[in-house]
């Protein structure tokens, strides 16, 4: 302790003062952001004006929305009453009274609980490609999934045994996820054949008859793959697979479904529409796309000169052409060519000529993430001993594949949206296709915005989702620049 | 060497089978098949639509109903193929339809250049034009230097040109996709008259806000005969889909309805309808039908006129009057000719 004629020594350090109220909290952030110079503060200004236009002209008619009418005129009466003659308000009524049609068009209405759940088992199929086996991650998604299934199956009113059947097979599901999530993959693999036959029904033995064929591929493959190489080999098993799809399935699960007769009520497909036909037809062509496009890719940059001459033909001439001209090809050529009386179903020519479109586009997407990858990688797979498919996907793919990831998604992306233009042929896409069957009816004729902005809606949830799921990917395969 | 003429001979064995099975005709498809695929629109007020359950209904649908009736027995056994305006006469000559039932106007180059046969005309349109009431305008002639909302790429276009050009009359194009959105810039003041046929006129203007405030101009300045198309060659085909709607037609004319059809059958002295009904004569085993095929295609939604009545006549919201499309007798041109 010093004595008391010592000069004032400050013993602690003054506590940090506030700084003054413009360079702080709010105002700061907005004369930094918002107004730092004239010319951004005339923006500001012109930017609020114009929210402020877009907001006001634009709530009341959100607010006034009415939801429970049974026409344009009765929602214009009710908007009216509400809040004053001249108000207008949105006629959300309608898709209160045709959201079926947008979902599924003309799906019969009992039958709901079938593109449902498949729809949730196509979520559930995804896990594992998506998240590996990520146990929790799994889990979660599985879980969410049933739940949110079991919701919508009592929506649309699915009858007692279905429910519990689905409900059980939900359970085993998520307990499968939880216990050995990578007994997953189990539920992708077979996910095409159930998926189609819950779509489509039918009997149980015509997808069993067509997985077969796909077991045949995979048999052959294995045993002959040692012998003959990887191509060699995959190409006598798609022979063989061939031969029992064309010529001796139908004899096999012929009898097999009159001796046993299991099955759904059939559906055709003239009955989809709506977002079940844009889920159908994107969800097909995506998936089958992306290995079609791989190949082409390769082939693309193959030494053999058929080979590639035949990929670099394929890629540059669907390229050419618009998918408008495809779809028609697809709706009215075809049938100039096939047989007369031949019925091939139309969903069927459209998803495979999209397929055939997208597998273009991404053919060139991954060709990029082929020519970013180093020469030094394809030496060093070749200095181990690596063979080319032995190369090609434990070393060359993985990498380029990542690369390609957001140029992968916003082709799929595109794709997803592109399935609207399928009203063009006559089809029941959701934006054009129901919409205009809407207008048809004499009770909603003029609606103009509800439908557009419903539509509108969900497909940006689900391109949204797509593309933070790419993000999310993305950040998730980071190896460089740690 | 012999095996290549074999080939040969099974190459062509193969072609004749796929030459003779496209001769085919079309009745015998349908029969074998049990089910009548008819090309209808994907969506036209009161003409053809699926309702909210799914189920087709409409003018131009009854006609596919009608025939279904006719040849199968059943008005139910139509499969509906919806076609847009590009697709619907190339589906019909590909085969992808057995006829189509979706508002067409019959025109010469279409009848020929295009190989279709119109078989009859179930609606009498044309164009006409709606302007709002306060535009003050009373004719289609007083229309000079107007705003006009058309759809684009369709005969209505060429018709406008033809008009106010016929006319010495000048008018600026406001070009819109479709009828929705040509009722949408209509109301928003974008044009002052909307043009399009005279039945999609009046149901438009059916469900607009303020109808009383909007008028449709009396000029009809287009003939659009609108009906049933088959393909050409199959003239037995033909024969069925247009005397079937003769049939309809003629029913209205003798007083034969959905009602009293089973009645009139059995107690009718008229030897028209008699004929008609299967009762005498075999007119069916004519086009390779049997005797009652008219007395189910009139079972099937009644005749033309109760069809008219029920999809978009005065009783409905749509209100169109029966104008050209009254009988012949009653001062129309549905007019059908005798059945003997």
């Amino acid at each position: 302790m010093s004595n008391n004629n010592a000069s004032f020594v400050r013993t602690e350090m003054l506590g940090s003062q506030e700084p003054p109220t413009s360079e702080r909290g709010a105002i700061k952030w907005v004369r930094e952001n918002l107004f730092s110079s004239a010319l951004n503060s005339i923006l500001t200004l012109l930017g609020v004006a114009a929210i402020y236009l877009i907001i006001s002209g634009s709530l009341p008619w959100f607010l006034h929305g009415v939801w429970n009418a049974s026409s344009m005129g009765e929602c214009r009466q009710i908007v009216a009453d509400n809040y004053g003659e001249g108000a207008s308000g949105a006629c959300w009524a309608m898709i209160h009274e045709r959201w079926h049609q947008y979902m599924f068009g003309f799906y019969p209405r009992e039958l709901y609980w079938r593109p449902v759940t498949a729809f949730a088992l196509m979520i559930v199929s995804l896990a594992p490609v998506l998240y590996y086996n990520n146990r929790r991650t799994d889990t979660v998604m599985t879980g969410v999934v049933s739940v949110l299934l079991m919701l919508a199956l009592w929506g649309v009113n699915t009858p007692g045994s279905v429910f519990a059947a689905v409900f059980l097979l939900f359970a085993v599901i998520v307990a499968v996820a939880r216990v050995a999530p990578k007994y997953l993959v189990w539920v992708t693999i077979l996910f095409p054949a159930v998926g189609f036959l819950l779509l489509w029904g039918g009997s149980v033995w015509s997808p069993v008859g067509a997985m077969a064929g796909f077991v045949l591929i995979g048999i052959t493959y294995s045993l002959t793959k040692d012998r003959l190489g990887v191509p060699v080999g995959t190409g006598v098993g798609v022979i063989i697979a061939s031969i029992w799809w064309l010529f001796i399935q139908s004899h096999v699960t012929g009898p097999l479904a009159s001796a046993m007769n299991l099955g759904f009520e059939k559906v055709d497909s003239d009955q989809f529409g709506g977002f079940l036909l844009a889920f159908v037809i994107g969800v097909t062509a995506i998936s089958a796309s992306l290995p079609v496009g791989i190949l082409l890719a390769l082939g693309r940059r193959s030494d053999m000169p058929l080979i590639k001459a035949l990929s670099v033909g394929f890629i540059e001439f669907i390229r050419g052409v618009p998918l408008i001209t495809m779809l028609f090809t697809a709706s009215l050529l075809l049938q100039y060519f096939l047989p007369p009386q031949t019925k091939f179903d139309l969903i069927l020519r459209v998803i495979i000529l999209v397929t055939v479109f997208s597998a273009a586009y991404i053919a060139e997407v991954i060709r990029g993430g082929l020519a970013a990858l180093p020469k030094g990688q394809y030496e060093a797979a070749d200095a181990l001993g690596l063979d080319y498919w032995q190369a090609q996907r434990l070393i060359i793919m993985p990498q380029a594949l990542k690369i390609s990831i957001p140029g992968i998604v916003s082709s799929f992306i595109g794709l997803f949206k592109d399935t609207t233009l399928v009203a063009l042929v006559g089809l029941a896409d959701p934006l054009q296709g129901i919409t205009k069957i809407v207008r048809a009816d004499i009770n909603w004729k003029g609606i103009y915005w509800e439908p557009y902005i419903f539509v509108g809606l969900i497909f940006f949830v689900v391109c949204f989702s797509m593309s933070r799921y790419s993000m999310y990917l993305e950040n998730k395969l980071k190896r460089d620049h740690r | 060497m012999k095996k290549s003429v074999f080939l040969g001979a099974a190459t062509v064995a193969g072609l004749l089978a796929v030459a003779v099975s496209a001769q085919a005709s079309t009745l015998d498809d349908v029969k074998a098949r049990g089910e009548l695929i008819c090309g209808v629109n994907t969506g036209l007020t009161g003409f053809g639509a699926p309702d909210a359950n799914g189920n087709y209904q409409g003018f131009d649908v009854a006609i596919c109903q009608a025939v279904a009736a006719a040849v199968l027995g059943d008005p139910a056994a139509v499969k509906y193929v919806p076609t847009t305006g590009e697709t619907r006469f190339t589906a019909l000559a590909s085969g992808e339809v057995d006829m189509l039932a979706r508002n067409s106007t019959w025109t010469f180059s279409r009848d020929n250049d295009l190989k279709l046969d119109f078989v009859a005309v179930n609606y009498y349109d044309g164009q006409g034009f709606m302007v709002h009431k306060d535009l003050g305008v009373s004719s289609a002639k007083e229309l000079d230097g107007a705003t006009i909302c058309i759809q684009t790429g369709t005969t209505t276009e060429l018709n406008l040109a033809d008009f106010f050009k016929a006319n010495g009359m000048s008018y600026t194009p406001v070009t819109v996709a479709d009828d929705s959105e040509a009722q949408r810039q209509y109301l928003a003041g974008a044009c002052d008259a909307f043009t399009t046929d005279a039945s999609g006129l009046a149901a438009t203007r059916a469900t607009l806000p303020d109808a009383e405030n909007h008028i449709i101009l009396p000029e009809i300045i287009s003939k659009e005969p609108l009906g049933p198309v088959v393909r050409h060659g199959d003239n037995n085909w033909g024969d069925i889909v247009r005397w079937t709607y003769y049939a309809l037609v003629t029913a209205e004319e003798k007083g034969i309805t959905q009602a009293n059809l089973d009645e009139t059958a059995a107690t009718s002295t008229d030897p028209e309808t008699r004929r008609l009904l299967g009762v005498d004569g075999d007119l069916g085993a004519m086009m390779g039908l049997d005797a009652e095929w008219a007395k189910r295609a009139i079972a099937a939604n009644g005749n033309y006129g109760e069809i008219f009545a029920s999809t978009i006549g005065e009783a409905t919201p749509i209100g169109l009057a029966r104008g050209l499309n009254a009988l012949w007798t009653q001062g129309g041109l549905q007019y059908a000719p005798p059945f003997r």
